[in-house]
């Protein structure tokens, strides 16, 4: 008798090659850190992120006609797919830049020179003094980006959680890695670890229901077994609910957002930058593929829902960050606001509102790691500055870092002439294609309401006398300027002349299952 | 409904005029707007260098423009009536899909006017401003902030569709918001400026959802191919689309119930209230509803709505004007009811169209005329503006006092003042229309001879009560000769433009035009309405000849209430600024207490103060997790509630 064979998956290496790159980039960079002195480490990790990350970007675009399902069904290499991952790698750059940052505090970086140090400690202090840097941070680094590009183009429900895990544990841990006040940012990163962890349950529990009515975890078998069997049962519906609450809170919807703006507050800039840009690509990518993919067939029943927390969700960030006096918690509730906004493009279920809501996610990255860039130059002594009180008349001794600052807020608020304003016009357009008056109105009133807070921050910055001891913005090393700088440009070309980048969204078709 | 509106207005509907191509001297139409923007780039980024040359950088970009717009106007009339339409396309903006928006300019016999008064006009207030701004440290970015304005205000009047012409309208509400608080080191203008700000926002709503309704009803949001379309589109669409242009116009031109803006907005240095406050921005609202007119053709309601918002705005504007006692807030209320006149007129529909645009060209000079004259007296009197503190100004103000005399005699309508011919068209045509809005107009022109008498009287005749450290000059010949010119203007503006400049066939094309009978002859409503004008002037007379007191009388109930403004700062705190802080401080409060605090609260009694930092590090995450777990509840609940038949 011979022994069952197992048969060798099919797995065409070629097309994974941008997912191996940044993988083994970390692989390695672990290696780097156990294995290589303590000077040299640095050069290394840069080369490894800035290489992977550069080089899976290239071969992505190159490679960009090579598309299909791969690895045995378990991702799914598409148009969006591929849009999705590209502009994950291009915020990543940017972060990364924002990471490499080594002249605005006056200690070295934005990170704690051993994060398994109390903070407070003699050790720390000691550590502090004799100039210790760390630079584990780039694997895991590496690591999320490798976990957001598997969650976004997953293509079946474990590879999914699976994913999700990769992006996420890395940055438990990154968030509380700030070199200041760290008591604030370990409480952030604890947090937002639970709630992560709790997320997930949530998560998991809706994929073990849609396995049980489906018996497959395969977005396509899921997909064939609604059209197939039209009358639902509660397996179903319990199973959509879980799942889009698992993915709803990594994108820092109402209710699932509680924990945006405490582990914004207390995590450093950089990442900061990098959770609030890039996760949510990610978390949008993946929500997107779920529910147009994988449960496309009961779009009627999780429409009303997305429209629901869509407006809840723009509603109560914009008039929460009226009441914010820091400007961390104030972006923080402003993220919340525009998740809402992209949400809208969401609950569409058209290809239009993807499209909409790709184009916002490119407008709202660049415009937030600008405005990260710029809050981790705003400081003192002691570290960034983010009472807003504090920043009044940086217009005076900043002009150039507050007028940027002055341009990102427009292009939150949606001001014409800004990305903001293509962006906020796309998804609108898209809702109202579907006859959705009253979430675009909704979405006008909200808009509105926040147009208050985002021009506050301007008046502020130029228009009100400054304080004493108020800070000016340092002058940080080239990296984050080319960040920065990035992303003024990018602010402003797309309000100018978004055509070029809408075509480009709007030739990369439907997602594949 | 006014008469038996839908019927007769349709006829009067003008058929659309073809757009012609952009050549020769009208191949450059970029050049008007490209002129102040680069003035304004220049002072802005340009910092202190720029602060030596750079004012008459500003005056030198707005005065060219000007010099185009006249050869513009001179070509346009050089052309056959059908071929005054100029459309330019610069390049595609938006374009997704089968929708596209180009930035696209149009030039037709409506622009035309708009762009000569803001052109004219702003250069005239630039000149003005280097005399008046002459000791500001800030001059170079208040000349900045001009250029900014020009150049938005003349993009929104060329704008050949809605959301260019939106990029515009938020131009220039954004620069008038920085001028209102250009003297940001007073806490009021600071105030003043947020709150023009604010409530122009509100009216900013009702464009953007305009602008989507118009783009989901008919496609497109380019002019010509909207207002062809119009008239198929369904009357109901056409009334929403009308009611949202006008909450814009409302929130621009200071109409009811968004006018407290106005008078605040007086806090600015005087040549702005006198550009953006008095001759050209305000004046938006007006421009949108007449461009907007084959829209309106189609909705009698929405048209009679305008002409309720025009007749209660010309009264709150007359009787505020009334009563205040600083002389630019007096204007200011004047303004608001002018502009209602305004409103009004563009309410009767085809009947009114030219004739809102007529006393809107007319009242641009006369008004700025008056407001720069006002701001050589307040220049005069050490900042004083009180005019209660004023009197005999006459002696020693001469050519302010003819000149702002030209600017009254105007105002109040006069023969053969400019404001006669264009303020008498109006009552016309309301007579024409309905008795009553007839009889409201003529009511409201006795007002007008009322307040501005008593504003005449009260700075120039009368006894001096000056200020013990005031010695009143005339201006310098930079702020005077400006003054003559307008002075001229309000003189022979309304007769050149009716007479040499035909403005009734000249805006025909675009605005259509209907004639009806009066119900009385004309040359009889004429007598009346010049006869109620003189009652006003009489009262004043009569009222005012004695002594002024420098502290104001108690004063009745009406007096009062003038006074502060009709109360429309207390109204907009109890309706608007009361419930929104309400709704934001308990959205906080649900959040920091509902929500952490049903966890919490129970806890608190019972762990003292020592274990309150522990708490705050540990027990949040666990109020966020029941948040969590309340929303997934919720989500499913609202999942399967779906689900039920």
């Amino acid at each position: 008798m011979t022994p069952d064979v197992m048969p060798a998956p099919s797995i065409d290496y070629i097309a994974l090659l941008p997912y191996i790159l940044v993988g083994a980039a970390g692989v390695i960079g672990v290696i780097v850190e156990a294995f290589v002195g303590r000077g040299a480490r640095r050069p290394i990790q840069l080369v490894l992120v800035f290489g992977s990350l550069i080089g899976a970007f290239v071969i992505l675009v190159v490679n960009r006609a090579t598309q299909g399902i791969q690895a045995e069904g378990a991702l799914a290499i598409d148009g969006p797919g591929i849009l999705f991952m590209g502009l994950i790698l291009l915020l990543s750059i940017l972060v990364a830049l924002l990471m490499a940052e080594r002249q605005l505090d006056p200690a070295g970086d934005a990170f704690a020179p051993r994060a398994s140090a109390l903070p407070g400690s003699e050790d720390e202090r000691e550590l502090t003094v004799r100039g210790y840097f760390q630079t584990e941070i780039w694997p895991l680094f590496l690591f999320s980006v490798f976990g957001m590009m598997l969650f976004v183009t997953a293509s079946n429900l474990l590879v999914l959680f699976i994913a999700l895990e990769i992006m996420s544990l890395p940055l438990y841990l990154m968030a509380g890695m700030s070199r200041r006040r760290r008591l604030l940012s370990q409480e952030a990163a604890l947090k937002y670890f639970i709630l992560g962890a709790f997320s997930s349950a949530f998560l998991l529990f809706g994929i073990a229901l849609l396995y049980g009515y489906a018996g497959s975890v395969e977005f396509s078998a899921i997909a064939d077994a609604l059209a197939a069997e039209p009358g639902q049962t509660a397996l179903v519906v319990g199973g959509t609910a879980l799942l889009a609450v698992g993915l709803l809170f990594k994108i820092g919807a109402v209710p699932f957002h509680a924990w945006v703006p405490d582990v914004y507050q207390g995590s450093p800039a950089p990442v900061t930058a990098f959770m609030a840009a890039a996760v949510k690509v990610a978390a949008f990518g993946a929500l997107f593929r779920v529910m147009y993919v994988a449960l496309g067939g009961v779009r009627w029943d999780w429409e009303p829902l997305l429209w629901i927390i869509a407006g809840l969700t723009m509603l109560f960030g914009s008039v929460v960050a009226i009441a914010q006096t820091d400007i961390k918690r104030m972006i923080a509730y402003s993220s919340i606001a525009q998740a809402g906004f992209i949400l809208i493009g969401v609950s569409t279920a058209t290809a239009q509102g993807l499209y909409a809501s790709i184009f916002y996610l490119v407008a709202y990255g660049f415009t937030t790691i600008g405005i990260f860039a710029i809050i981790s130059m705003v400081r003192l002594s002691g570290g960034e500055v983010t009472r807003l009180d504090q920043w009044a008349g940086l217009g005076k001794r900043s002009p150039v870092v507050a007028t940027s600052f002055a341009i990102f807020m427009f292009a939150l608020a949606g001001f014409p002439l800004t990305s903001g304003f293509i962006a906020k016009f796309l998804v609108f357009e898209s809702a109202l294609a579907v006859d959705n008056l009253g979430l675009v109105i909704v979405g006008v009133i909200a808009s509105v309401m926040a147009a208050f807070f985002y021009i506050r921050v301007v008046v502020i910055m130029f228009f009100r006398e400054p304080v004493e001891g108020a800070p000016a913005a340092a002058v940080p090393s080239a990296t984050t300027t080319l960040a920065l700088a990035i992303s003024v440009a990018v602010t402003v070309i797309l309000g100018i002349l978004p055509e070029p980048v809408i075509n480009l969204i709007e030739q990369a078709g439907v997602f594949l299952r | 409904m006014i008469g038996n509106g839908a019927v007769v207005l349709a006829e009067g509907a003008p058929s659309l005029q073809p757009l012609t191509a952009a050549t020769g001297v009208f191949g450059y139409l970029w050049i008007l707007i490209a002129l102040p923007l680069f003035g304004a780039a220049v002072l802005l980024l340009g910092g202190r260098r720029t602060n030596k040359w750079g004012p008459y950088l500003g005056v030198l970009t707005v005065s060219l423009a000007a010099i185009y717009a006249i050869i513009l106007l001179v070509s346009l009339m050089g052309r056959p009536a059908e071929e005054r339409a100029i459309g330019q396309t610069l390049f595609e903006w938006v374009f997704v899909g089968g929708f596209s928006v180009p930035v696209a300019l149009q030039l037709d016999q409506l622009s035309m006017v708009f762009v000569l008064l803001i052109t004219i006009v702003g250069s005239l207030i630039h000149v003005y401003s280097l005399g008046y701004m002459e000791h500001d440290p800030d001059r170079r970015r208040f000349f900045g902030f001009l250029n900014l304005f020009i150049a938005s205000m003349l993009l929104l009047v060329l704008a050949d569709n809605y959301l260019l012409l939106y990029v515009g309208w938020e131009g220039v509400g954004l620069a008038s918001y920085l001028l209102i608080g250009f003297w940001q080191w007073k806490p009021s203008a600071a105030a003043a400026a947020k709150k023009a700000f604010i409530m122009n926002r509100v009216g900013d709503v009702g464009l953007s959802l305009a602008i989507m309704l118009i783009f989901v009803t008919f496609g497109t949001v380019t002019f010509d191919s909207v207002f062809a379309a119009a008239g198929e589109a369904n009357e109901s669409t056409l009334t929403w689309i009308g009611l949202l242009l006008l909450l814009a116009a409302c929130g621009k031109s200071a109409q009811f119930p968004l006018q407290a803006w106005l008078l605040d907005a007086m806090e600015g240095p005087t040549p702005v209230s006198a550009l953006i406050h008095a001759a050209t921005m305000v004046t938006a609202g007006v421009y949108l509803i007449v461009r907007s007119n084959p829209i309106y053709d189609g909705t009698a309601f929405a048209l009679t709505a305008v002409v309720i918002i025009g007749v209660i705005t010309m009264f709150m504007g007359a009787i505020i004007g009334s009563a205040k006692d600083d002389i630019k807030k007096a204007l200011a209320g004047s303004t608001m009811s002018q502009i209602g006149y305004m409103v009004l007129a563009a309410g009767l529909g085809p009947i009114g169209y030219v004739f809102a645009i007529f006393h809107l060209l007319t009242h641009g000079v006369f008004k700025a005329n008056l407001f720069l004259g006002a701001g050589s007296v307040i220049h005069g009197m050490n900042d004083e503006q009180d005019m209660r503190r004023y009197g005999a100004l006459r002696t020693v103000m001469v050519i302010t006092w003819i000149t702002f005399m030209c600017g009254y005699l105007a105002i109040i309508g006069i023969p053969p003042f400019s404001g006669f011919f264009s303020k008498d068209d109006i009552i016309h045509a309301a007579f024409e229309q309905n008795l009553l809005v007839g009889v409201c107009t003529m009511l409201a022109a006795g007002i007008t001879g009322f307040y501005m008498t008593r504003m005449v009287i009260m700075t120039f005749f009368g006894k001096a009560r000056w200020p013990d450290d005031a010695h009143p000059h005339e201006s310098k010949p930079v702020m005077t000769i400006p003054l003559i010119i307008l002075g001229i203007g309000s003189v022979v503006t309304g007769a050149a433009l009716l007479y040499w400049g035909n403005i009734e066939s000249w805006l025909e094309p675009v605005t259509g035009i209907e004639e009806k009978p009066l119900p009385i002859p004309a040359i009889i409503l004429e007598g009346i309405t010049l006869a109620v004008v003189l009652i006003g002037v009489a009262i004043a007379i009569a009222k005012y000849r004695k002594e002024v007191p420098v502290e104001a009388p108690k004063g009745n109930l009406l007096t009062v209430a003038a006074r502060n403004s009709l109360y429309d700062d207390a109204i907009n705190d109890a309706l608007v600024v009361k419930p929104t802080y309400v709704l934001s401080d308990g959205s906080v409060f649900v959040d920091d207490r509902i929500i952490d605090g049903t966890v919490e609260g129970s806890a608190r009694f019972v762990g003292g103060l020592g274990s309150r930092l522990r708490r705050l590090q540990s027990g949040f995450a666990r109020s966020y997790a029941l948040l969590m777990v309340a929303g997934a509840v919720i989500v499913v609940a609202i999942l399967y509630l779906a689900r039920l038949p």
